[in-house]
This record gives C-alpha cells, structure tokens and sequence, in this order.
C-alpha cells in the first residue's frame, strides 16, 4: 500500500500528520506530504485509511500495490 | 443598545442567525431546513442565503469566483468607501479573494504550522495551570468567564508581544464587532470611527519599529511581499483580524467542550480514564460544537442550485451545519467521543482554511486536559443560566460549574 497527498487539494488541515505522523509530514507552511515515498507497512495500513478517512479536503489517496 | 427584531416565524423564508431561537439550539432549524429547503432565504440584512448541507457549504467555500470574503460578518452593513476594496479588504487574508489572498496568507502561515505550535504548548500548559490554582477550592466555578476566555487571549497577546495586562482593550473590541450584529448603521459607524483599537495598535508597532522583538508583530513588519514591506494598514489589518478571529472562535470551542463535559457523565467519566482519547475526542467535540459561521457575498448574479443569487447578497456558510449533516456523519447529532473517521470542517474548507488551527487544537487539547486532570468529575450548577452568544460565533458565555 502507499499513500498520495494531492497538493492541490491539501490545505494543511495536519489531520494526517496528527494520526500518522509515521506516514506523514508537514512543510513550514503546515503542507503535508507523505514520507518514504509513500511506502505504508503492514502495521501501519489502518493508520493510513484513518488519515484519508480524516482529510477535510479529500487530498489523501491510498494506492494499493500488488 | 440593540433594535430588537421581529422573531422569525418561518425559518425558510425569514430566517435570523440572530433570532433566540437559534441562538440558543440552531439544530434543529438546519435539521428541519435540510429535508425541506437545503438552500433558505430571508430578506434580513438586505437579503441573505443559507446552505445547511454539508455539500453545499463545501461548494460554496471552493467557489471563490461567484462568491467573494469581502466581508465575511453579516449585518445591516455592506462594505462601503471605508473599506479597502476587494481584493484585498480590511482585514487579510480573511476578507481577500483570490489572487492577493494566496500572498497574504502564504505570510502568516509558518507562525501557525504545527512546529511552531508546538512551541507554545508549554505556555499554555503553565497558563492554564495557573487559571486553575486561582480558582482552587471553591467549589462553584464559571468555566466559561474564570477559565475558558482568558486561554485564547493571553495565548494571542504573548505572541504579538503585547503587555498581558491590555487584554481587556481587545475584549471590548472583540464584543463590538462580532455579536452586536443589531447596531444601527449610525451606531456601528459612530463606534468604528473611534478607532480605538487602531490607535493602540499604532502605539505597539510604533514600539516594535522602534525596537524590534522576536514575535509576531516583529515579523509582520519585518515580512514582504513581492520583495515589498506590508503597508502599515495591512499589518495592522492583520493583527486585528487574528486577534477577532482567534479569540471568541477558541473561547466558544472550550466552553462548549467543558459544557458538554460537565453535562455528560459517561464521557466525562472516559476522559478521565482514558487520557489517550483526548485528541480524537477533541476533534469531535470540534465538530459537534463548531463554533465558526462565516459569511460571503455573491460576487455576481449567478444560479446555486436554482437559487437566483443577486450581486451584494449575503450567505451565511455554516460549517457547524455541515458538520451535523448525517449524510457525512452517521449519528451526526451524537456526540461520539471515539468517533475515528471524522472529516470535518469546523476549520472551514478551502483556500481559507483556520491559519489558526493548529493553535487553537492545541489550547483546547492542554486546557481540557488541564482541567481533567485537576476536576476530573463536575456537573452545571445552573443549567438554564448557560448563555450562548448571538451572532457567527457561537459558545457558552457562562457556564456555572459546580465541582464535585
Ligand atoms: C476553535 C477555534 C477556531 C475556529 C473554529 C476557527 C474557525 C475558522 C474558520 C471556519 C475559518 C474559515 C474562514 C472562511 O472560510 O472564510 C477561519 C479562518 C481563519 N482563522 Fe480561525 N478559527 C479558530 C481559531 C483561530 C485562531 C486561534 C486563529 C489565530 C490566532 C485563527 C485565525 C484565522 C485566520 C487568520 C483565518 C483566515 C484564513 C484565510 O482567510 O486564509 N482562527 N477560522
Ligand atoms: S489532512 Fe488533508 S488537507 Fe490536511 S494536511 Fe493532511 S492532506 Fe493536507
């Protein structure tokens, strides 16, 4: 699984980087951007599902890789 | 002081976010309004539109182009030749439409991200504190006026670097422009004409050009944009707007945050057992009791959803509607403390998204922990002396406590 954050849409709510600050995090403007490329581990898909279930601005994508 | 109006009698056609009735309990007039006529309209204020579905109010805060921030308060006033002309407005970035808005916010928004947020977490934690050590030992309290107010405020006036002792300037102020919505048009113009707040600000920028200081006024007059200082009326615009816009807003999220608390005693009882909760919980008290509406005026004539919107109306943008549409929210009007998928815009949505959020998660999250931690179990000694205020930002202005 990996995450994607839309910059276009992002607003820096840092919903994301308050619930996943593993996967996520944010510029000194408060944009986010997910880490390691967007690689999430297995311990760490719910979180990721919880940060796009969280975005106020629907910015959050999950890509699931085979 | 204010001209009463007549009480509304059809909420679809004559509503009045000033009305007792909404002001007191607005839920179930946006409950009603979702099923039967999502998009109302009065002809208060010179004539005003209101979206209550969650959807709707997104729509409305994506769409800079048909409706404009160049006033975002309703009243009996549009903005006239006092006021800077869009897009700019009195008050950057919140009164700014695109393009300027982008610069003006782009400005502020390193001394409201999260890192530097955090920086004051400690502050407020000692603050807070001490608001409680004042009050130790009685056993009757008002959360509202002995807690709740003073966090925001002294939070804001630490970092502009004023004296902590001026807050009550900015009190008054703050009570002019947001709730005293009635003023006459004389009235309101007799008050702005004073500038009062203006002039005390002149004064600490003075000082600050003077003498510069590691805060936010500092770097305000310090900041540029397109390699140019801001001129004076727009750093001064600035400072009030965060002052208005960060005060009253994070006062109402605590007070209502402690009202439901001392209201509910099987979450109250969860907090207290369940520290690790509190940043969920606080999200969806955010929600439950956002406290936030804004306004906008439709920048030209144009159809919403068969509305026939006219140049110079207003709109009231509800976000605390949208938060309680249960399209989006299953048991919207439960407040679940655990709730985990909660997408909501207490903070707005869009390119005006709160700059101060970040902050204002902060100061509720350490001053309901605070609190918790030191009067873990208290119940309303008064329920019906709660009083909420009128206008667009709504919380409990008194709220007797007793501590258990
Ligand atoms: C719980 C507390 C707060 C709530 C619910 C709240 C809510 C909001 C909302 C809904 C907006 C969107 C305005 C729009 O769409 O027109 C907004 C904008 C804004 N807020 Fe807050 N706010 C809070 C606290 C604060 C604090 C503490 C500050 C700063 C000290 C602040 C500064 C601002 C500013 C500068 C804007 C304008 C942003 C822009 O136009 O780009 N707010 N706020
Ligand atoms: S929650 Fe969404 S809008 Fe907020 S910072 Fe993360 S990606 Fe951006």
């Amino acid at each position: 699984m990996r995450v994607q954050v839309d910059g276009e849409k992002c607003q820096g709510h840092n919903r994301c980087y308050a619930i996943a600050p593993e996967l996520f995090d944010v510029d000194e403007l408060g944009f986010a951007f997910a880490l390691h490329d967007g690689a999430v581990p297995a311990e760490l898909e719910e979180k990721a599902r919880m940060a796009v279930a969280n975005c106020p601005e629907f910015a959050i994508s999950i890509v699931e890789t085979p | 002081m204010t001209a009463r109006r007549p009480p509304v009698t059809d909420w679809a056609t004559d509503f009045d976010h000033t009305d007792p009735q909404w002001v007191a309990d607005p839920y179930p007039i946006w409950e009603a309004l979702r099923t039967t006529c999502p998009v109302a309209h009065s002809d208060r204020y010179g004539g005003t539109w209101l979206p209550v579905r969650h959807d709707d109010v997104a729509a409305v805060a994506y769409d800079t182009e048909h409706f404009t921030s160049r006033s975002v308060v309703v009243s009996e006033v549009r903005p006239g030749s006092n006021d800077l002309p869009a897009p700019i407005g009195v008050a950057p970035p919140i009164t700014s439409d695109p393009p300027f808005h982008a610069m003006a916010r782009r400005l502020l928004l390193p001394a409201f991200a999260p890192k530097a947020v955090e920086a004051l977490e400690p502050f407020t934690r000692e603050l807070c504190r001490e608001l409680l050590d004042a009050i130790e030992g009685r056993d009757q309290v008002d959360a509202a006026v002995d807690y709740a107010r003073h966090i925001p405020l002294r939070v804001i006036v630490k970092m502009l670097g004023f004296p902590q002792e001026d807050a009550d300037v900015f009190r008054r102020f703050i009570r002019m422009v947001l709730e005293d919505v009635d003023m006459s048009p004389e009235d309101r113009q007799a008050v702005e004409d004073e500038r009062e707040l203006e002039h005390y600000i002149d004064a600490r920028i003075a000082e600050h050009q003077a003498e510069p200081q590691d805060d936010l006024t500092s770097f305000l007059l310090d900041a540029e944009i397109d390699g140019q200082k801001l001129e004076p009326d727009h750093v001064r615009g600035t400072m009030v707007l965060l002052m208005i816009a960060g005060i009253d807003t994070t006062w109402s999220a605590i007070g209502a945050s402690l009202w439901h608390l001392a209201r509910t005693p099987q979450d109250r009882k969860r907090l207290a057992a369940e520290p690790a909760l509190m940043p969920t919980a606080v999200e969806e008290l955010l929600r439950a009791y956002a406290p936030v509406t804004m306004a906008r005026l439709v920048a030209k004539d144009f159809d919403f959803h068969g509305c026939p919107m006219k140049e110079g109306d207003w709109l009231l943008l509800p976000f605390p509607a949208a938060n309680r549409d249960p399209e989006v929210f299953p048991d919207a009007d439960q407040v679940l403390l655990d709730r985990v998928e909660n997408r909501h815009g207490a903070f707005g949505l869009g390119i005006h998204r709160c700059i101060g959020s970040n902050l204002a998660r902060m100061e509720l999250r350490v001053a309901l922990e605070e609190w918790m931690l030191r009067y873990p179990d208290f119940e309303l000694s008064d329920p019906a002396a709660v009083a909420w205020s009128a206008g667009q930002v709504r919380g409990p202005r008194t709220i007797p406590t007793r501590i258990l």
